[in-house]
């Protein structure tokens, strides 16, 4: 049901700019509602290209001493990493490419962000942006564990690490309603992969921007950019591996999936502005004692079922 | 297509290998052996192992990444600010390097090696599956067991308090006593 | 392409790791020249699957088995480091050439 479709590699990359700016522009209307000033919608989609074009003006900064090889390649990476994940994403029923072991893939591009986080909090030999980095790689020591269980889990009750075919899979009943567990860790580690929301302690405030605090101009527009670009991929990862694809009633398959992702993506940056951040010694602590037996429950539960079924 | 790809991997692999240990930052060192790993990942995906490779991908960027922590910790000149040059015997270790891939080599050429026996099957991660599941299930259990001692094993090494520190002598204290507080108290 | 290349270059980062494993002072960049002799012990496993034995994935099992070596070995060696770090202040393999203490 779910087909390659080499086309796709030219309209996609225009879809998530589409929707980063989607997720500025909400971000940036709650922070203003937020702050008392509700503004209109207008204004708040203006945020993004304002932003924009200001970084692409700005100069970029140099530090004493920086490694400009590691700098340079975190900062690149990140938005890399994002558009590799996206490869395997369906909209409705055409992805670029369906990859047979498409999971495994997602997995591992988006793994890229620990590197690109790291790399970005050491290159410009800068105290809070190494610790902002630190920060980065524990909470990624936290969240991927329960992570890659819930995709395990998805790819369980397929079958099959092809994400055409977990699509296929859910024809009858959405994962979501079986698996409910999966589908709330797997949004909580797709915000915590994107450092958003109550994990973004790496580009905290009290770190004087942490990961990102050396970067400017066009650094910070690849970095920031990436990091909204891999929150949009991962939230709408989200849409074939829980929610049924491209599956509903009416409409066509690529219009379920576009307002099913349009759905996750709001949920999430809402957390992102709901909840205070969240510190890494307890969240790794809630991470390792409590998300990794629930999942593993999870997935025991998905497995007697897939047997017994 | 694949014959160029080989080579490029191939050249990628060893090139970068070799720039591990020739780099004077600590940091560079590590995403050079990364870079190594990630063109060997390529090689084994052109030789049909899909899933192998991308779990390679996955698993050494991880671990390369965690290394990279440690680098910086233990080493002396994590940023190469400094010009620095850490060996022991190192025409020894040359020659004796050297040596192994010369004999290597000479075997490789000169031993007659087998006929394929057999295709490839379909879908290689099912056949992987299957066979770690069945015939191969002495191999997975000896590696469940490996790592979770393993996992044993590190963290008992690697932390100099233990559970009478952390809960009193008669461990039943309400909340441990740790440096840094987690989120569930115990 | 065939396998005779894929064991060369096999050969060739299993010699570079080794020249690592020797020469390095330090215990972490000796555990990377490790690293290296596994990767090329991954290409050959991959290349003997694909040119000899493709039918069963014996190959495949064995490549499983390395990565996880890999993965155990940096671990077991990072604590080891950590403990001896602890106990007394060195991270040098020269200065931890004895058992006592």
């Amino acid at each position: 049901m779910v087909e390659a479709a080499p086309w796709l590699v030219l309209v996609l990359p225009a879809m998530l700019a589409v929707a980063t700016i989607g997720v500025v522009t909400f971000d940036a209307a709650l922070a203003a509602r937020a702050a008392g000033r509700p503004e209109s919608l207008a204004v708040s989609a203006s945020v993004p290209f304002r932003e924009a074009a200001r970084l692409l003006v700005g100069q970029r900064r140099t530090t004493l001493a920086a490694d400009g090889v590691l700098w340079r390649a975190g900062v690149i990476t990140l938005p890399v990493a994002a558009l590799s994940a996206a490869l395997v994403l369906p909209l409705g029923t055409a992805s670029v490419a369906d990859l047979a072991v498409g999971v495994v893939w997602f997995n591992a591009m988006e793994i890229l962000a620990w590197a690109a986080v790291w790399l970005a909090g050491w290159g410009p030999n800068s105290a809070f942006s190494l610790v902002g980095g630190y920060r980065f790689v524990a909470q990624g020591l936290a969240y991927e564990l329960p992570h890659m269980f819930a995709l395990i889990t998805a790819a369980t009750a397929a079958g099959t690490l092809r994400i055409g075919g977990i699509v296929e899979a859910q024809a009858d009943l959405w994962f979501v309603v079986w698996m409910p567990v999966a589908f709330v860790v797997y949004l909580l580690s797709a915000a915590a992969m994107a450092f958003w929301g109550p994990f973004d302690a790496p580009v905290g405030r009290e770190l004087a921007g942490g990961a990102a605090a050396e970067l400017s101009g066009v650094d910070r527009l690849l970095f920031l950019g990436g990091r909204r670009l891999l929150l949009v991929v991962a939230a709408a990862m989200a849409v074939p591996l829980f929610l049924g694809g491209g599956g509903g009633p009416l409409l066509p398959a690529w219009l379920w999936t576009l307002l099913k992702t349009a759905a996750v993506l709001a949920a999430v940056v809402w957390l992102g502005r709901r909840f205070p951040t969240v510190r890494m010694e307890r969240f790794m602590e809630v991470a390792w004692m409590v998300l990794i037996p629930l999942t593993i429950l999870q997935a025991l539960v998905v497995s007697l079922v897939v047997l017994v079924r | 297509m694949t014959a160029v790809l080989f080579w490029v991997f191939g050249i990628g692999a060893v090139v970068t290998g070799f720039l591990v240990f020739r780099l004077d930052s600590m940091a560079q060192v590590t995403f050079a052996l990364l870079a190594s790993f990630l063109f060997v990942a390529g090689e084994v995906v052109l030789l049909g192992l899909g899933y192998l490779g991308v779990v390679i991908i996955l698993m050494m960027v991880m671990e390369m990444v965690i290394m990279a922590v440690f680098m910086i910790m233990y080493m002396m000149n994590p940023a190469g600010l400094m010009p620095m040059a850490m060996y022991h015997n190192k025409r020894g270790s040359m020659l004796i390097s050297v040596g192994t891939f010369v004999a290597l080599a000479a075997g490789i050429i000169v031993v007659d090696w087998p006929a394929r026996s057999g295709r490839p099957p379909a879908d290689t991660t099912y056949a992987l599956g299957e066979s770690l599941m069945g015939p191969q299930m002495l191999t997975m259990m000896t590696l469940g067991f490996v790592l979770f001692a393993t996992i044993l094993a590190t963290v008992l090494l690697a932390t100099s308090r233990g559970r009478y520190d952390r809960l009193g002598d008669d461990l039943r204290a309400p909340r441990a006593d740790d440096p840094v507080r987690g989120g569930i108290g115990r | 392409m065939t396998l005779e290349l894929f064991l060369l270059l096999a050969a060739g980062l299993f010699a570079i790791g080794l020249y690592g494993a020797l020469s390095q002072q330090s215990v972490v960049m000796l555990m990377m020249g490790l690293e290296l002799m596994l990767n090329g012990v991954i290409v050959a496993a991959a290349a003997f699957w694909y040119y000899v034995a493709p039918a069963n994935a014996d190959g495949q099992v064995l490549i499983i088995v390395v990565i996880t070596a890999m993965a155990v070995e940096m671990a077991a060696g990072f604590a080891v480091v950590t403990a001896i770090f602890r106990a007394r202040d060195v991270d040098m393999t020269d200065m931890a050439a004895d058992l006592a203490g």
